[in-house]
């Protein structure tokens, strides 16, 4: 961990935590330092919207709740929030046109676990529209870049996606923690990619209660933090059990940070061997093998598993989060809320133009592949078949459960890649998720650490993946892992000059 | 099975999708390429294995019968694109 | 009983046709709150003033089940003696039309909350009928679209999007008009019984699409006899006839029309019609034909809906008595097949009769109800809730009647003045003297008074003795209609020496 910096800024959630606490700084003062780093971190293009002047007032209240004496969980932190989460009265955006400039007049369920706690919203982070991207690349407001950049050269690379400004923005020190939400990957691949945690809570951890749905039986939302214990503080106050939610899961949230420090003596870690895929850099490889050595060095006992349906989960991923977003997504239709076309003939013509001017190209792909596998003649071939599929690759992860704890993998097939390079062919830039999409087709806990650089100076992580509801048991592996990785890199920030 | 450019006109209305003419082509193709490399879900024997439908095992929440909302229409019509007297306001629908 | 309706056949120019209906009924699930939200149901509200943020589809919103709709959805199924189903899943029916706010209603496809169940329907010649339920299940509601408040838009109310629906569906058991709306009736009876709808079509609680389909006569036995649905026609599916006045027409104007495209040498389109009660036609709906894919899938905001079945069999405990029952125990009492149907029918004019019988004849009880408190109600256009006299006041008068306080003439006065006036039968009679005379010196008195007046018929009398009649009507005349006429009938005998039988 970080020791203290003189630059607020580059202190973790746990250590300005503990700052506030000691009264070392004041809540205006540590949001201040963010206000002005979100400026100058402009280009970086990861904010859609700032709230700079409401993140002040927000950090005043918080200060005047600290002299009280009266201190939260995440008491004056400055956070940054997805544009996927709904925040009453503050533009929510999905990145998409279509959602115009839609303000809720109601608040999601884990951002007002947030504001309870006492944290501060500093604005809403860029994403990839509707989530549905691994490189921040389809959102309505541009592209956001990655923090890092090759040692080799100046050319912008994608931070991932689909939370690419959440990851930007911790990358950068723009934000204290951010969150997230993850369908396929879309917190556990960016943080890899930009040098930092991402953990993808068990499906029914954190309410999906006011956050724009993509796949309503893979999003989940969590954190995207600079340490594993950032991870496991963020998570106490995000999850929470939510009437709202028939999918929220009625399990008590425990003390995750309590239980970080625990050790892995004898803790059973899993390589999936299906996961060595031909095309993946050797040297993601290499670190795979390294973390689990990292692993076994400190007393876990590393066994084979095997997960045999690992190369259908992209597939039925394709088949199941598109049919489920051409319906989530039937909403938007111009008549309640968002971008309505001018001059329609007729509702007909109303629904068309709208629809047809107000979402992206990619997201108008997955509407047309969801609306085709749900259609008659085509249900059972492709929707059925992979809801089946799904059940096979559950029940792998299940099986591999009885012989270890949790398992480790890499998290990307490699590190961020440049701008524009994988946006010709969309299978191309589906195949970013390869390892991460499984735990989502099995509602798992995943958390991705950094774990290293490449050749050319970009950060890679490793993936743990837990059992269902065990997220301590997964933070405290992580923990380990980070521990002996040691990572302490954090990107030059070219945009600072 | 291959989606044609009809097919995707097809679907486009379905999903009321304005797809210019000249994109129909091309999406046919995306979709194509989408579609065969999904088709690898074929080889794998699916019989007697239960569709998911749900990840967790949890049983369903029940809410109690009560009046807990309303009373915001005003609220309801601050985003919308056209409102008159608390209602939604859409071209003329022929039935 | 029967198993099967009777066909009302229709003369074709090529022969005769046999109808065959199903229906479709939504009926409004009795609850403060909707299906998937906390917005009232209450009927009538401002527009869009009952809706959540759920029921106009917000982003990010989710569905939480209301447990007093599945509790009446399982009421209901128990009443129709239905196959309660302890897992079953809510589907997404996706569509795009203004007053459909998410784009998709949530309803169940594939496996309902309840199974196959049956209703008896009765008809008027004391028949009773069997018709087939094929399932219910719960589903929302949609809104409103007004087209009329504007020449160039229509208006969206939310205030019905979300409210909880059963949709009950038979099987194509009925066979004419007639057994559709006794079978709509009956089930309105069964679900107001088990107060689980209201059935009040007005306010559109209850609203029955109704299939009908024609085919060559023995197609439908045919059909019974192989559960092949082959011999059936093509069925068109009428919607939203919202009265029962209405289904008789729709069905015989779709039966009709059907017949003349056959027989003119086409074929019937399976489609969705809607009837025009103005007009007094059904016409293709092709606007909502159009390409009809609603790519149904289990909906992933919800999980399977499981249910205990100690709570199903805790509900079933708790369920009234039904029509059915109630009217094999009213004609246990003596009450007539068609009598009994009558009083069945509402649960209100049951209990009103059941109150109203209590320790005196069922039948004479019926007899009243039906031929004197009916008769007024619809003469002065009631309903039974709204009857001036009590059923305990018109128990009152039965009794009255029964012990031969009051002849049966003077209950009528005595109901008239009571459902005018108000008051307390007993003492109505007390305080106007309307008692029946059975002191025999009165009766003998009135006799003589009548003998004197008419010597010559008395010799007639003696001649026929079938005339006594008309000195019992004279002496009545004579005691204003206060004489027990048995008592005058006993005296009348003895005093002009008749014989016993006459």
């Amino acid at each position: 961990m970080p020791p203290i910096s003189s630059d607020l800024t580059a202190m973790t959630l746990a250590e300005a935590r503990d700052a506030i606490k000691a009264k070392k700084i004041s809540s205006k003062e540590l949001t201040g330092a963010f206000v002005k780093a979100i400026e100058v971190g402009r280009p970086l293009n990861a904010f859609i919207t700032e709230a700079g002047e409401q993140a002040m007032l927000m950090a005043d209240a918080s200060d005047r709740r600290i002299a009280k004496g009266e201190m939260g969980a995440l008491e004056g932190l400055p956070l940054a929030i997805k544009d996927l989460f709904c925040t009453k009265g503050v533009r929510t955006t999905a990145a998409s046109k279509i959602l115009g400039n839609f303000v809720p007049p109601y608040e999601s369920t884990v951002t007002q676990n947030l504001w309870d706690a006492g944290a501060v919203m500093l604005g809403k982070t860029n994403l990839d529209e509707f989530a549905m991207g691994s490189s921040n690349e389809t959102s309505a407001f541009g592209p956001v870049f990655n923090p890092w950049r090759a040692s080799n050269s100046n050319a912008n690379l994608v931070p991932g996606g689909s939370s690419g400004g959440s990851s930007a923005a911790v990358a950068a020190d723009l934000c204290l923690a951010a969150t997230g939400t993850d369908t396929g990957g879309s917190i556990r691949q960016p943080a890899a990619v930009t040098g930092r945690v991402g953990l993808k809570p068990t499906y029914g951890r954190c309410s999906r209660f006011g956050i724009v749905a993509f796949a309503s039986s893979l999003d989940q939302a969590g954190p995207m933090t600079k340490t594993v214990r950032d991870a496991a503080i963020m998570l106490k106050t995000m999850a929470s059990v939510d009437a709202k939610d028939s999918t929220s899961v009625n399990l008590p949230v425990p003390d995750y940070e309590k239980l970080l420090e625990g050790g892995i003596k004898g803790l059973k870690v899993g390589i999936p061997k299906e996961y060595r895929i031909e095309g993946v850099p050797a040297e993601i490889n290499a670190l795979w093998t390294k973390g689990a050595e990292w692993m076994k060095a400190q007393g876990a006992e590393i066994v084979e598993v095997s997960l045999p349906h690992t190369k259908y989960a992209l597939p039925t991923y394709y088949i199941v989060a598109p049919a489920e977003c051409s319906s989530n997504l039937a909403r938007y239709d111009g008549v309640r809320f968002g971008h309505r076309a001018s001059g329609a003939r007729d509702i007909t013509d109303l629904y068309e133009k709208s629809r047809g001017e107000g979402f992206g190209a990619e997201v108008q792909r997955r509407i047309l592949i969801g609306t085709y596998v749900l259609s008659a003649g085509y249900y059972d071939a492709y929707y059925a078949r992979a809801q089946k599929l799904r059940t096979l690759i559950k029940r792998d992860f299940d099986q591999a459960f009885e012989k270890c704890d949790v398992l480790l993998t890499p998290t990307t097939p490699g590190p961020a890649f440049a701008v524009g390079a994988k946006t010709t062919d969309p299978l191309e830039m589906y195949l970013q998720d390869v390892f991460t999409v499984t735990v989502n087709l099995a509602g798992l806990p995943g958390i991705s650490v950094p774990a290293g650089l490449t050749e050319t100076g970009l950060p890679l992580g490793l993936q743990l993946i837990g059992k269902a509801f065990d997220e301590a048991t997964l933070l405290r592996a992580a923990y380990a892992v980070e521990t002996a990785a040691d990572f302490k890199h954090s990107p030059a920030k070219w945009w600072n000059l | 099975m291959s989606v044609d450019k009809d097919t995707v006109r097809r679907i486009a209305k379905l999903a009321r999708l304005a797809v210019p003419e000249t994109r129909l082509e091309p999406m046919a193709g995306e979709l194509n390429s989408i579609f065969q490399w999904v088709e690898m879900l074929g080889e794998v024997n699916v019989e007697g294995v239960p569709a998911m439908t749900s990840v967790e095992a949890q049983k369903l929440k029940w809410r109690e019968d009560k009046v807990t909302d309303g009373g915001r229409a005003d609220e309801l019509m601050i985003n919308a694109p056209e409102s008159t007297d608390h209602f939604f306001v859409v071209p003329k629908v022929v039935e | 009983m029967s198993a099967a309706g009777k066909s009302k056949n229709l003369k074709g120019e090529t022969g005769e046709w046999e109808i065959v209906i199903g229906m479709e009924v939504h009926a409004q699930v009795s609850s403060q709150s909707k299906l998937f939200s906390g917005a009232s149901t209450e009927f009538g509200a401002e527009p869009n003033n009952q809706v959540s943020f759920i029921d106009a589809g917000f982003p990010g919103m989710l569905p939480v089940i209301n447990e007093k709709c599945v509790e009446q959805a399982v009421r209901t199924g128990l009443g129709l003696k239905a196959q309660i189903n302890l897992r079953s899943l809510f589907d997404r029916k996706n569509y795009f039309y203004p007053d459909l706010p998410q784009g998709y209603q949530i309803s169940q496809y594939k496996d309902p909350i309840v199974g196959e169940g049956e209703v008896f329907i009765d008809l008027k010649d004391g028949e009773t009928i069997k018709v087939g339920i094929e399932r219910l299940h719960l589903e929302q509601d949609a809104g409103k679209s007004l087209h009329d408040q504007h020449p160039d838009s229509s208006f969206v109310d939310l205030n019905r999007s979300g409210i909880a629906l059963m949709e009950i569906v038979t099987k194509p058991h009925m066979r004419s008009s007639e057994e559709a709306a006794a079978f709509l009736k009956k089930l309105r009876a069964i679900v107001r019984y088990l107060g689980t709808c209201d059935g009040n079509m007005d306010e559109g609680s209850m609203r029955a699409d109704v299939n009908v389909s024609v085919c060559k006569v023995g197609g439908y036995d045919e059909f019974r006899k192989t559960g092949s649905f082959k011999t059936l026609g093509t069925r068109c599916e009428i919607k939203n006839v919202n009265s029962m006045r209405f289904i008789a027409q729709a069905v015989e104007y779709e039966a009709r029309r059907q017949i003349e495209v056959i027989e003119g040498g086409g074929t019937i389109q399976q489609e969705t019609r809607l009837f025009d009660s103005r007009q007094g036609e059904t016409r293709s709906m092709r606007s909502k034909e159009e390409a009809h894919d609603y790519r149904y899938f289990p909906d992933p905001d919800l999980l399977p809906l499981e249910l205990d079945p100690a709570w199903v069999e805790a509900i079933k405990q708790t369920l009234p008595e039904l029509p059915d029952e109630k009217k094999a125990r009213f004609m246990a009492l003596g009450l007539g097949a068609y009598d009994a149907s009558v009083l069945v029918a509402e649960r209100e004019l049951a209990d009103f009769y059941e109150e109203m019988a209590k320790g005196v004849d069922a039948k004479s009880a019926a007899n009243w109800l039906n031929n004197e408190v009916l008769g007024r109600l619809n003469r002065d256009g009631l309903s039974i809730t709204q009857v001036p006299v009590s059923a305990a006041a018109n128990n009152a008068i039965i009794r009255m009647v029964a012990d031969q306080t009051i002849s049966g003439k003077i209950a009528k006065d005595l109901l008239d003045i009571v459902w005018t006036e108000g008051g307390d039968p007993k003492q109505v009679v007390e305080a106007r003297g309307m008692k029946q005379v059975t002191d025999t010196g009165a009766i003998d008195a009135a006799i003589e008074a009548v003998i004197a007046a008419n010597p010559a018929k008395v010799e007639e009398v003696k001649a026929k003795p079938k005339l006594a009649a008309w000195f019992v009507g004279q002496v009545m005349k004579q005691t204003g209609g206060k004489a027990n006429p048995m008592a005058v009938n006993a005296a009348l005998k003895t005093r002009l020496n008749l014989p016993d039988e006459g």
